[in-house]
């Protein structure tokens, strides 16, 4: 039996869930954008699961996956530069720590 | 048969790689996990005949944002200290579990218009069309540029010596 659209969807629903507890429960500034990462590569296999399976041949699903890996790179981009100028500012990437906002 | 056995070995390792990264406890392997999982949705994505992604995702998420996390890692010296956990463990298994419940029993019961025509191969020809052709998405790939641009503008303003 060849793999079809829903063992990728179930593949692609586990690998987000996975990031969203990891995002949710780690304290680690780093570790919650590295968990953002990875639902977003859970997000990439539903897309391009949908394009081969729905759109083989017009690969709609592909090119929305190509503007998530885009915006993903520049959400890593600036999320590492807040961290490291915090880093500078408080010594702690510890989100229970980083508070300024907090009312 | 082939791809069902490369399916299932690369979704195994995409998974426990995934699981892996929530689970360690020191950052620098964490960082090194994520590279697993990573290589293993690339090839994914070969599996499903998706071969300019696969190479992007290589290109662009293996080799630049895996880098630059494991820069920012070492630069903080958060390694010492570990990915310590907060006290939202158990609720947030139980919120995550009934998202990826939900997820999967809609993936269940909606009826999906599957076409079974072949894939598109290669694909890089045809998505290039697609995207910078006469009525694609020239427009979005020109915001994409601006906002890349905005990006490389902000990450030098936040991390400048302000002296």
């Amino acid at each position: 039996m060849v793999p079809g659209l829903e063992q990728y969807l179930i593949l692609s629903a586990i690998i987000f869930s996975i990031g969203l507890f990891g995002a949710i429960t780690k304290r680690s500034a780093v570790v919650i954008l590295i968990c953002i990462e990875i639902m977003l590569a859970g997000v990439n296999i539903a897309m391009v699961a949908f394009s081969r399976f729905i759109t083989p041949v017009e690969l709609t699903g592909q090119s929305f996956s190509v503007f998530v890996i885009v915006v993903a790179a520049a959400e890593v981009a600036v999320g590492l530069a807040i961290i490291l100028a915090l880093y500078r500012q408080r010594h702690t990437i510890d989100t229970d720590k980083i508070d300024l906002l907090k009312w | 048969m082939g791809l069902q056995i490369a399916f299932w070995i690369l979704s195994a390792a995409a998974v426990i790689a995934a699981a892996g990264v929530v689970w360690q406890r020191n950052l620098f392997r964490a960082a090194l996990l994520l590279v697993v999982c990573f290589l293993a949705t690339a090839g994914i994505f070969v599996t499903l005949s998706a071969d300019f992604l696969a190479a992007a995702q290589v290109i662009i998420n293996v080799g630049a944002v895996a880098i630059l996390i494991i820069m920012s890692i070492m630069l903080t010296r958060e390694v010492t200290r570990g990915s310590p956990a907060n006290r939202l463990g158990v609720p947030a298994f139980f919120l995550t579990g009934i998202v990826a419940a939900a997820i999967i029993f809609a993936v269940f019961k909606t009826s999906w218009p599957l076409s079974g025509g072949l894939p598109a191969e290669p694909t890089s020809s045809a998505l290039a069309h697609l995207l910078l052709g006469g009525e694609g998405f020239e427009l979005v790939i020109q915001m994409g540029a601006l906002l890349l641009l905005a990006t490389i503008i902000g990450a030098i303003v936040l991390l400048k010596e302000n002296k």
